[in-house]
């Protein structure tokens, strides 16, 4: 399928230039955002209840994994209000770019941390507590506040979005899937962009700001660090950038060879198997392990989780990059080209993960939702816990939606993402001109286990 | 522009104020009880107030397992309070003073202490029932001191053979309320050994005999109603079978280091064990007034609570007649 414009009329791409619409979102979620943490902390603490667990944890959540990110990629970063304050703390602005007063040190991020690693650490720390965060609400509230106060924190030190780039632990779990949404933003000829004197979409302009990723359009070739946040629309003075539709998954035409990247992958990966037995399964023991926070059992679950997501999955990984190498002949170090069986295709070997990670998620989220989903029915209609019943649905009780067809979801997300995965681990083998059937045998695993653990 | 820019910021920040100040507001005015396991906190707030005649709405969320709300000495029924749902109760006394709401579900081992007080303001009306002092405390009886009976049967009573020995022995020995209440059967079986009139029988006989007399003062329309608040009160810590041995037991006493194996009643240094009431040396050296007391009363530092301020007289003495079948009745129990 042929890329083409998204936004058809000239109305239509003037109308999402318009900065009025987005601040009006972002102000609404914001809202949310507040009552969510406010509903958190002092609504009932029984999570199933809370207003925080039950719409956060289960509803957005799911919607999420489910629909956001496969079909619009970034387009919730483009509204989240998380780092909305901090924002506009350091522009000194809500609305107009003109007269805006930066405010902050303005630093640059330390070139150690411009990378996922940060990130990816942040995901793991969250995962190491997600028994406690998807089901108190007390530490929902404290865990969305805090990422506000620091967002606030990173924007008064550091120039742009240095939350969002290089520390959101959902950041970066969206922009990783964010790669097969057949949506993208990217400039329509790179020879204007060259030409350009003012490099408004990053510096920014009298109409909009530099770009808060801190991403040059012309350089965007995937969509993992474009936050759809829109600027780069506004301060373009040449109309070369569009918002436009694109096959599924074609960042990955061009494997990532960022092992950082790789690791976020193989993070993923390993969490949405881990959450699957905490959250899903029977094992009463791993639950409690993972519940009990700081005794001698989480710290026992917190080491295998960490074994799994950093030791075993990409050991496993590097190793079957290197046993692909080694048996195949004209890639071992040649006289002219000693350092080829130096370069192990490790992170290259990691992008088929991104589409079998996603399905993992969605077939995780789908059946908490369609488990848990009632849930978020009697949380709506008292948020508080405080007996109101506001859109009369208080009374509903558990009850789990389409039961018989969970099963059958499951073993085809999960299929159909093993069989996605593998085509891309062929085509991005091919690439590297290496054999597929060592990488698409590490895919099998994990996916067998994954039906294993849900179904 | 500027003005638009003030504009936008006034109206984020109203927005989002809204956002936080709305629910805190709500929250602030709708005071709801919070019931919590006993060992997170039990209820909060633990002392409500009213004033006598005025309707007192009563709202109540559990913030962890299913509770229930029963006001003590009140024949209104109890409210479960489920988690993170919202029940609701209206109570009205009729007289000032300090009553004991609790929780009537087994919660958790440390369930009988999730208690808490409604001090009632007011102005006691006329005719109000003078309170006369508990038996026990007429008595004399130490309530913290060991009572073990003399003596103790080779086998375990029957009342039904007691119901035939009855019938046979010409006139068949009777015991008073007044004495029934302030004498152990062990004393009545003493008493009665002494007696010329029934030298007859034999030990096991008198036994029986004594079974039959303090069974039967358990009438059979209260057995109901008496098997009911033992299952609702006692059976957690007692065992459903008066063993000591209810589901919370060995919780109570992990819980306290120092305990030692004993269960009699709490005539050992184990506090915190229930009492069992299939002992034959402490059930029958302990005079029903002696056992009122122990459940008006409480304990006083064993985990045994005070009932006075929950169970009417009535109920008390019907729990007390039960706990002798547990002697007299073998393994059945109430």
């Amino acid at each position: 399928m042929k890329p083409r414009s998204i936004v058809l009329s000239t109305r239509g791409m003037s109308l999402l230039k318009k900065r009025g619409w987005q601040v009006a979102l972002t102000t609404v979620m914001l809202a949310g955002l507040v009552f969510t943490a406010v509903a958190g902390w002092i609504g009932t603490p029984i999570g199933s209840r809370n207003f925080a667990i039950a719409f956060v944890w289960i509803g957005w959540f799911a919607a999420l994994i489910i629909f956001l990110i496969p079909f619009i990629g970034r387009g919730w970063c483009s509204i989240c209000p998380i780092p909305t304050v901090g924002d506009w703390v350091q522009r000194g602005n809500v609305l107009n770019p003109q007269g805006s007063r930066p405010r902050g040190l303005g630093l640059r991020v330390p070139a150690i941390f411009r990378n996922m690693w940060t990130q990816n650490a942040a995901f793991a720390l969250l995962a190491l507590f997600s028994a406690a965060i998807l089901t108190s609400p007390r530490v929902t509230s404290v865990t969305l506040a805090s990422m506000v106060f620091l967002a606030i924190g990173l924007s008064l030190v550091f120039e742009r979005r240095a939350f969002c780039r290089y520390v959101c632990p959902m950041g970066g779990f969206v922009g990783l899937y964010s790669q097969v949404a057949p949506i993208e933003l990217r400039v329509t000829s790179l020879e204007r962009c060259a030409a350009c004197q003012t490099k408004a979409c990053y510096n920014g302009s009298a109409n909009g700001y530099g770009c808060p990723w801190g991403v040059f359009p012309a350089s965007l070739t995937r969509n993992n660090f474009c936050g759809l946040c829109l600027e780069c629309l506004r301060t373009c003075p040449n109309k070369n950038i569009t918002l436009r539709t694109r096959p599924f998954a074609a960042d990955l035409a061009m494997p990532s060879t960022r092992p950082d990247e790789a690791f976020k992958s193989l993070i993923m990966l390993g969490s949405a198997m881990v959450y699957a037995a905490v959250l899903l399964g029977p094992w009463s023991a791993f639950k409690n392990a993972a519940f009990s926070i700081g005794s001698l059992a989480w710290i026992t679950y917190a080491g295998v989780f960490l074994m799994l997501v950093l030791g075993l999955l990409p050991g496993s990984l590097w190793l079957v990059g290197r046993l692909s190498q080694r048996f195949t002949p004209g890639v071992e170090g040649t006289r002219t080209n000693p350092s080829a069986r130096a370069q192990s295709p490790f992170a290259v070997f990691a992008t088929p993960l991104v589409p079998l990670g996603l399905a993992f998620w969605v077939a995780f989220s789908l059946t908490f939702f369609l488990t848990n989903g009632s849930y978020v029915l009697s949380s709506i209609s008292d948020p508080l816990g405080l007996g109101w019943n506001l859109i009369g649905t208080a009374g509903v009780t558990w009850q789990p939606m389409l039961a018989g067809a969970i099963a059958p979801l499951q073993t085809a997300i999960l299929v159909g993402g093993f069989i996605w995965a593998a085509r891309v681990a062929r085509r991005v083998t091919t690439q590297v001109r290496l054999p597929s059937t060592p990488l698409i045998g590490f895919l099998f695993l994990p996916t067998v286990a994954m039906l294993w653990l849900l179904i | 522009m500027r003005l638009r820019e003030h504009a936008a910021r006034l109206a984020i920040l109203v927005v989002v104020a809204a956002a936080g100040l709305i629910p805190l507001a709500a929250w602030l005015r709708t005071p709801l009880v919070h019931a919590r396991m006993a060992e997170s906190g039990g209820w909060g707030p633990d002392v409500l107030h009213a004033r006598a005649g005025k309707p007192l709405l009563v709202r109540l969320t559990s913030d962890d397992v299913v509770h229930g709300f029963a006001v003590g000495l009140s024949d209104a029924p109890a409210v479960d309070v489920l988690p993170g749902k919202v029940s609701q109760t209206w109570l009205e006394f009729d007289q000032p003073g300090t009553y004991t709401f609790y929780c009537t579900r087994w919660c958790g081992p440390n369930h009988w202490r999730m208690r808490g007080t409604i001090e009632v303001e007011g102005v006691k009306t006329e005719g109000t029932a003078t309170v006369s002092p508990p038996l026990f405390q007429v008595l004399g009886i130490d309530l913290d001191q060991p009572h073990p009976a003399a003596t103790t049967p080779a086998v375990v009573p029957d009342p039904q053979r007691g119901a035939q020995v009855a019938a046979e022995v010409a006139p068949p020995p009777t015991l008073s309320l007044d004495a029934y209440r302030s004498h152990s059967p062990a004393d009545v079986w003493r008493t009665w050994r002494a007696d010329a009139s029934l030298s007859g029988l034999t030990d096991a006989a008198l036994w029986d005999l004594v079974a039959y007399t303090y069974n039967s003062q358990l009438a059979s329309a209260d057995r109901d109603d008496a098997a009911r608040l033992f299952a609702a009160n006692c059976a957690a810590c007692h065992g459903e079978r008066g063993d000591g041995q209810g589901v919370f037991a060995e919780a109570l006493v992990q819980s306290e280091p120092d305990s030692g194996a004993d269960s009699s009643m709490g005539h050992s240094a184990d506090a915190t064990r229930p009492a069992d009431f299939t002992d034959s040396e402490a059930m029958l050296g302990a005079s029903p007034a002696l056992l009122h007391g122990k459940i008006l009363r409480g304990g006083m530092g064993s985990g045994m609570p005070m009932w006075g301020a929950i169970l009417t007289d009535a109920q008390i003495w019907k729990l007390v007649n039960l706990l002798y079948t547990f002697q007299f009745d073998g393994e059945s129990g109430p």
